[in-house]
């Protein structure tokens, strides 16, 4: 088990890239700008990406700075790549009808953090693991979790919504990392393309929306309901 | 085990081929041919392999696949709805005629769909099984929006939102999985199913309920027990009939079967009345919002999709309750309802092509009007209400037992309540559409194709057959899948 024997100066650098990461997800959550969300979501791949390649050097797991380079060059470049085009071809640049302010989906936020510490706690306590990285990271992959899903609910634009399942992924990819390093590779690796594909997907999907549906905001989605 | 390992070959290149052949020739008769040529191959293979199942399990390329018992099951229902929804579709995507141009692609992606139902049934490692569940999400979406008007195109932006969110609860309850074998196993080893039930006991039962409650949810949306359900319906309506009932009679069993797993290692874990009296309520109220909706519908299809909400519910309670007669009954419903909702998914794409609606208050004289297959539906439609002498009756009797067996009193007072009440509503509707006066004078009758009654006959064939004999063998194939999701060997 790697987070239970870690030396302090791994399990700081850990905690520094898990925090963060999860600091990234509160931009996300506090702008209307679709730019920022996506600038934010590369610059947390990135730190995904790092963070990959510090546990493989502290953990001894060569494989891991494989994965780095691919989170880094896929959810780093690539993705944001791909949805910056769609940005720019769509001609939406921010929010415009939003269920809850930024400042108080920010407050929102932070209740989902001290939610999911108590959840990470008490789940550390039970392992024995409570003075460990190991509450950090759950901690951390809860909440991302929870912002994600408020991101989806309290937003409207198809690409907001694509980048909050984005952010759902990220927390799982970031918690797996610190708590499970050994997980094999394939299936990580597998784990990456497939949201390439699902990307590619969304693309398809959002240019329906506006042809046919002609809106790309879900407030316009009312004709199924019952 | 090497018939096993080349029925298992043509089971997964058939389809493979098939969807390849689609996007090699580019024609429609090419393609409905190709399509329905792999669903053939692939009944007939998935009928042996549930039987050889249970000599099992055989696993395959390092471990990485297997056929054990609950999946051959789940295959074997998977290929019967594809057949008969590749003989449907033959007839009903003719009709499509705006789509003419694209039909190639329709069934390289129906092929494809199928493809990653099976696969997801065979995989024998918990993350490769999260994969497949997701590619069958990504193959389908294009398939619930392939009529492109603004309601598809609605209902599978929908349908991937909200299972893709769904779906990475489940990966995430996957890697807490991983990381509480971890412990026992040490930081790298592979998670099958049988790793994992083995090594449950010795597991945190904190880590594991939290575990299993992600993965429920997970999988659940993609099941669509209520409250994770809401996609389910929209996605059920917009696609073409023959899609609807992939999804409904495949799809939504693929997910279940993943559930069941995690089910079986909770158990193991020691949290096995926790986990089963969360699985119970959720059948509960997908009964509930299911009952709720079915009465008050005037969407055909969407009554239709309420009725697979219904009936993962009831699947869901029996593998809730547990015991040999819960998972029996389970199993049969699952084949049973299989079966049955795709005869009516069939009728209710018909009637729509023949009707030009979808609403129900529009449709009059069904029977005056399609007298053959409106018995057909007729009679599907007691059917799915769990009416005897057909197979539904008995298997949902059965669930009923082992709720009972089980102590489960409240859930089978409220599932007996609310089945009587879907009863009536279900079949308030069929009396409408078949007893109420017409309003209209208009009485031209578009002739439906052949292709389009055939599989309904198929359908309804082995449901009376099954609701008047359960055949002795397939009880003992389910006790013995029973005792292997108990972790006892028979």
């Amino acid at each position: 088990m790697l987070v239970a024997h870690l030396d302090p100066l791994a399990s700081s650098i850990f905690s520094l890239m898990a925090i963060a990461s999860l600091l990234l997800a509160f931009v996300m959550l506090g702008s209307r700008w679709l730019n920022n969300y996506l600038y934010a979501f590369a610059a947390e791949s990135w730190v995904i990406a790092i963070l990959s390649a510090t546990v493989g050097f502290y953990g001894g797991y060569p494989e891991l700075y494989f994965i780095a380079i691919l989170t880094g060059v896929f959810r780093g470049l690539f993705l944001p790549y791909l949805l910056w085009r769609i940005i720019r071809r769509l001609n939406v640049s921010r929010e415009i009808h939003e269920f809850l302010q930024p400042s108080s989906a920010l407050v929102v936020g932070a209740f989902c953090v001290i939610f999911s510490l108590a959840v990470g706690y008490r789940v550390g306590q039970s392992l024995g693991l409570a003075a460990t990285v190991a509450v950090l990271a759950l901690t951390v992959m809860l909440s991302m979790k929870l912002i994600g899903f408020l991101m989806l609910a309290i937003r409207h634009e198809a690409i907001s919504q694509v980048l909050g399942l984005l952010v759902l992924e990220n927390g799982v990819f970031l918690g797996a990392q610190i708590l499970v390093p050994g997980m094999p590779v394939l299936i990580e690796i597998v784990i990456l393309f497939d949201l390439l594909i699902v990307v590619a997907c969304f693309g398809v999907l959002v240019q329906y929306l506006l042809v046919h549906a002609g809106t790309t905001s879900s407030l316009g989605l009312r004709r199924l309901v019952g | 085990m090497i018939m096993v390992g080349s029925l298992l070959l043509a089971l997964v290149i058939a389809p493979a081929a098939a969807a390849l052949g689609c996007l090699a020739f580019h024609k429609r008769s090419i393609a409905e041919k190709l399509n329905l040529a792999a669903s053939i191959i692939v009944v007939v293979a998935a009928i042996p392999l549930a039987v050889l199942s249970a000599s099992g399990p055989y696993r395959f390329w390092d471990d990485y696949i297997v056929v054990d018992m609950p999946g051959a099951w789940v295959t074997l229902c998977t290929a019967i709805v594809y057949l008969l929804a590749s003989i449907y579709a033959v007839g009903y995507m003719r009709l499509l005629k705006e789509e003419e141009e694209k039909l190639w692609s329709f069934y390289a992606l129906f092929a494809g769909f199928a493809l990653a139902v099976l696969v997801s049934t065979i995989m024998n490692n918990a993350g490769l099984y999260w994969i497949a569940i997701e590619l069958t999400t990504l193959v389908s979406t294009f398939l619930v929006g392939f009529e492109r008007a603004a309601e598809s195109v609605e209902a599978a932006w929908k349908y991937i939102i909200i299972v893709s969110a769904g779906i990475s609860l489940a990966l995430l309850g996957t890697v807490l999985f991983y990381w509480s074998g971890s412990f026992v196993l040490g930081p790298v080893y592979d998670m099958t199913w049988t790793t994992l039930q083995q090594t449950a006991p010795k597991m945190n039962p904190t880590l594991v309920s939290l575990a299993y409650l992600l993965v429920l949810i997970g999988y659940g949306t993609k099941v669509g027990l209520a409250p994770m359900h809401t996609w389910l319906p929209d996605a059920h309506s917009e696609s073409p009939a023959p899609v609807s009932a992939m999804l409904s009679g495949a799809l939504l069993n693929g997910a279940m079967l993943g559930i069941v797993r995690y089910l079986a290692v909770a158990d193991s874990a020691g949290v096995g009345p926790f986990a089963r009296n969360v699985l119970v309520a959720l059948g509960v109220l997908s009964l509930l919002v299911g009952a709720l909706f079915i009465v008050r519908q005037d969407g055909i299809k969407r009554l239709m999709a309420y009725s697979s909400v219904e009936h993962m519910g009831v699947i869901a309670l029996g593998f809730g309750f547990g015991g040999i007669f819960g998972v029996a009954g389970a199993l049969y419903h699952m084949l049973n309802h299989s079966l049955n909702k795709s005869l009516m998914f069939f009728g209710a794409g018909n009637v729509m092509r023949g009707f030009g609606t979808k609403e129900i208050s529009q449709i009059r004289n069904v029977w005056a009007r399609y007298p053959v297959q409106g018995s057909l539906w007729l009679a599907g439609a007691a059917a799915i209400t769990g009416a005897p002498p057909f197979g539904l009756f008995l298997s949902e009797l059965v669930i009923l037992r082992g709720g009972i067996e089980q102590n489960y009193g409240w859930a089978v007072a409220a599932m007996i309540v609310l089945l009587i009440v879907i009863f009536v509503g279900f079949l308030n509707h069929f009396r409408e559409m078949y007893f109420e006066p017409s309003l209209q004078t208009d009485s031209s009758t578009p002739a439906i194709s052949s292709w389009c009654v055939t599989p309904m006959w198929f359908a309804l064939a082995p449901l009376l057959l099954f609701g008047l004999w359960w055949p002795s063998g397939m009880w003992e194939h389910f006790s013995a899948i029973a005792y292997i999701l108990a972790g006892i060997s028979p």
